[in-house]
């Protein structure tokens, strides 16, 4: 197994950037039969004005809705109708925007993300139209089904103070339905500049020829000034802090633990360190909680550890690390919290063992190549940590750095989340309270 | 720089345009189709079905068995669900830990999933650790040992989980919906009772495993950085001790769906409601299936379609509407869904069923044929971009009976559908009076406006 971790596939890179500030990242790959072009804009949700919670993402949905040279409907019909497919997403620090397609329409894929990214249509009626289609998309994901928004959207405001890093990154209907043309004006401006995004191109192509397309397309974007990115830091809770919210809908209870992750850009290493305690905690029948708590107390049916709110290198600083577990209605939470706290005393005295590690960092080492043998996966992760951290090789150095971590980093990184602050969310079945106001 | 407004930013009617003005839409290159891969076939002497293929981008191997597991008694349905949950707990001389171990030293994961068709084995591995992960699925198949302990707790777990699947509003309009189409049949049996799990014995278990988990009728596909030739004898020699005198149960062919009234499902206090309907499609192999496939896509198959234009992009009545295919091993079945608000419940199944008219009435154009036809073939292309996406395609097509040849010639088969077999397909089997199906919903609120379109009897409480 050790000659798998020696040989991960380089990509080859190509950076430049465009007179109008606009980064633009080439990722040619000729064994490919497909493309995938990603706009990465330096905007999440973090970045989003008070009392317009959900502003960036339902942005991201007018992103959709038209620009100059295309009539509402046309983006989505023209990569399909090339036999592509295509997506974006709002991430704390982020938003990304992307298609993939057979060889033969990068070009047109370009032109489609170059005149949005150019001149989108923003209108009234395609604000009120995706306002609706948002809210329907809470009501799926959080408001009409048990455990929504667990822990994404309920964790962070008992972990974190300030309005950036607490509040609901989907937005409250509220927020949502006082959005503005004037907001969507404005926040295109600021954020939309292509001095604060980044295009990445990945799969068949030559060099040359997609840079010559890129400049074609995105060239004549006038530059403005990029906006300053505001530093989100705040100090880490000073010991623990508690939230019980009921769910009407929720059959067993269940929590979420949150503790603080450093900082990827600044300190990768221990980053890598907490990505690891994440495994050993949680990852695969024999990792230390699922022994512990699933299979040996019995007290809880199901555990998850994770090193980032969103998924490891999502965010830059902070992030938040979480523990989630759902058990039984006879099992007291402190019950659960005295068992994990146990178990991190312990990881945090002993460490894990060398072989153990060695068995989380091979499945790591899986996961990313299973990550690099998908176009679309490879294309955002380049982007995403390029945009994020500067380091879109970060993709194939990651299997040797996450083997280099030693035990007694995870053994630190465990001490840390011990005796660190951190947010405790219990969620509380009550169904005898009626159901949420209808919305 | 365009002028600005007092605010410091343009306005968006500003935003929108440009000096140069609009620009045309650059042409298509030229399309290079993508050759699929050569795939070995082999059938070993125990009678299972070995599949390999060379796609060596990344030194990983996927891993993908599938076991034909129907049985008509209705106690199998749980008794599935917890073998599939305490299979990987232990075998005579592997702990749960100790497979678990195993498997993480080459980076592998092993999984196990049932349905009322099949029980299949999903697995990865770095690719020199192959070996290995063959080694612990062999143990797995020959001597799994349900041992007591363990099974007491993957039942306690599975009751657990059962709760809160059951919690779900797509779970309770799934159950309805299967009920609703296919009635008794074995297929609609996707989620047992708890009571019906706590009733399951490790006895039970043995006897399944031994009688049912067998190799002939089952298919393995194997998709990576390997020599094909070489592992099917590699396949061989580890899974020798994996046989049965009989071969593996396949599902007795479900009822084709048939048209009626939509079921009511009562959901108290339900912020959405779930519009699920179904009639029968047609499996892969019919020769009419890639004009099928073309006119679903036009109405729901895609984003770029008649209904996810309407409810969504019109109406802003959902997140999300689509049609598609599910396949069974010799016939098919169409959904149509989508999730809506509860006050625009009834507009949005009015909608529904007029794009189900629209459809047969007003077929599809040439040009939205032609868009379907490219994104069908791209995105066939796509899929099969990964190794994951290409061992789960080969199996998928294997327990239909067809093989990669169909795979092949899919995209030629697509590219000479008219649109008159398009439209005949549209008028034959998407029309409003073909369907059944639920309306998960708080019937309080929506009731009556859904009683005065017609076509819905209940409510039946959930």
């Amino acid at each position: 197994m050790s000659t798998a971790l020696t040989k991960a596939p380089t990509p080859e890179l190509h950076r430049f950037t465009l007179p109008n500030g606009l980064r633009v990242l080439l990722a040619p790959d000729r064994a490919s039969p497909v493309v995938g072009v990603a706009v990465h804009v330096d905007v999440g949700f973090r970045s989003e004005p008070v009392g317009r919670t959900g502003f960036a993402h339902l942005f991201e949905h007018l992103m959709f809705q038209g620009s100059e040279s295309l009539e509402k409907l046309a983006h989505f019909r023209h990569v399909q109708g090339s036999g592509g497919t295509f997506n974006g997403s709002t991430h704390q620090d982020y938003t990304d925007y992307f298609e993939v397609l057979p060889t033969a329409a990068l070009e047109r894929a370009l032109f489609l993300e170059a005149d949005r990214l150019r001149a989108p249509r923003l209108t009234e009626e395609n604000l009120r139209n995706q306002i609706d289609v948002v809210k329907e998309e809470i009501r799926l994901n959080v408001l009409n089904r048990p455990y929504g928004g667990f822990p994404w959207i309920l964790l962070p405001p008992v972990l974190y103070d300030t309005f950036p890093n607490a509040h609901n990154g989907y937005g409250d209907f509220t927020d949502l339905e006082q959005a503005s043309l004037e907001d969507a004006a404005a926040f295109f401006d600021t954020y939309y500049a292509p001095g604060n995004a980044l295009v990445t191109v990945a799969g068949d192509f030559e060099t040359d020829d997609a840079l010559a397309m890129v400049d074609k397309h995105f060239g004549d974007i006038p530059a403005r000034p990029t906006p300053i990115r505001p530093s989100f830091a705040e100090p880490p809770p000073p010991g623990e802090r508690r939230h019980t919210e009921p769910d009407a809908l929720a059959p067993l209870p269940a929590l979420a633990l949150g503790y603080r992750v450093a900082d990827p850009t600044a300190d990768l290493d221990s980053y890598l360190a907490q990505t690891l305690l994440a495994s050993t905690l949680a990852d695969g029948e024999a990792s230390r909680l699922q022994q512990r708590l699933v299979h040996g107390d019995g007290i809880v049916t199901d555990i998850s550890a994770s090193c980032g709110l969103l998924g490891p290198l999502d965010a830059r600083d902070p992030d938040t690390f979480t523990i989630t577990a759902m058990h039984p209605p006879e099992v007291a939470a402190d019950q659960v919290l005295t068992a994990i706290d146990e178990e991190l005393g312990r990881l945090a005295t002993d460490g894990p063992d060398a072989a153990e590690l060695a068995r989380h960092t091979a499945r790591w080492s899986s996961a990313f190549y299973g990550e690099q043998d998908r176009l679309m996966h490879r294309m955002l992760a380049l982007g995403s940590r390029e945009l994020l951290y500067g380091r879109a090789e970060l993709a194939a150095e990651l299997p040797q750095r996450l083997a280099a971590v030693k035990p007694e980093q995870v053994a630190a990184a465990a001490a840390a989340a011990h005796e660190g602050g951190r947010a405790v969310l219990v969620i509380e079945p009550s169904a005898d309270n009626k159901a949420e106001a209808q919305q | 720089m365009t002028a600005t407004t007092t605010s410091g930013h343009r306005s968006a009617g500003q935003i929108g345009r440009t000096e140069a003005g609009p620009r045309p839409l650059p042409p298509l290159a030229t399309f290079l189709g993508a050759p699929v891969p050569d795939v070995v076939d082999a059938t070993v002497s125990s009678g299972l079905r070995v599949l390999a293929v060379r796609r060596p981008t990344v030194p990983m191997v996927e891993l993908r068995l599938r076991v034909p597991f129907a049985d008509s008694d209705p106690a199998h349905t749980a008794q599935a669900e917890l073998l599939s949950s305490a299979m990987l707990t232990g075998t005579h001389c592997r702990s749960r830990v100790e497979l678990d171990n195993e498997l993480a030293t080459v980076g592998a994961d092993l999984g196990v999933g049932v349905d009322p068709e099949r029980l299949g084995v999903y697995g990865s591995a770095l690719a020199d650790g192959l070996p290995t992960m063959l080694d612990v699925l062999a143990d797995v198949l020959t001597s799994a040992a349900y041992p007591p302990a363990e099974v007491d707790r993957e039942r306690e777990r599975l009751v657990e989980r059962i709760t809160v699947t059951r919690a779900q509003p797509r779970v309770i309009a799934r159950e309805a919906l299967q009920r609703r189409r296919y009635g008794d049949h074995p297929i609609s049996r996707e989620i047992p009772t708890g009571a019906e799990v706590e009733a399951v014995t490790q006895e039970q278990l043995r006897a399944l495993h031994a009688g049912a988990v067998v190799p002939a009728g089952s298919t393995l596909v194997l998709v990576g950085d390997l020599d094909p030739e070489a592992v099917i004898g590699q396949v061989e020699q580890a899974l020798q001790g994996w046989s049965a005198d009989h071969p593996a149960t396949e599902l007795d062919q479900p009822p084709l769906v048939r048209g009626d009234d939509l079921l009511l499902v009562h959901r108290p206090g339900a912020v959405q409601s779930q519009l699920r309907l179904s009639a029968a499609a047609m499996p892969r192999s019919d020769e009419r299936y890639p004009a099928f496939q073309l006119a679903n896509m036009v109405l729901g198959g895609y984003f770029s379609s008649r209904l996810v234009e309407n409810l969504r992009e019109d109406k802003g009545y959902t997140y999300s509407a689509y049609s598609a295919v599910e396949f069974m091993r010799n016939s098919g079945s169409l959904l149509v869904e989508a999730d809506t608000a509860t006050d625009v419940t009834a507009a949005a199944l009015w909608e529904m069923r007029y794009e189900l008219g629209r459809l047969g009435l007003v077929p599809p154009t040439t040009d939205e044929v032609d868009s379907a036809r490219r994104y069908a073939i791209g995105s066939l292309l796509i899929s099969l971009d990964s190794q994951a996406g290409l061992a789960g395609t080969l199996s998928a097509l294997t327990s239909a009976g067809l093989d990669v040849e169909w795979l092949r010639r899919h995209p030629e088969r697509l590219a000479a559908v008219t649109t008159e077999e398009v439209a005949a397909v549209a008028a034959e089997f998407f029309a409003p009076t073909a369907f059944t199906g639920v309306v998960v919903a708080d019937v309080d609120v929506t009731g009556e406006r859904l009683r005065a379109l017609g076509g819905v009897v209940g409510p039946e409480s959930s």
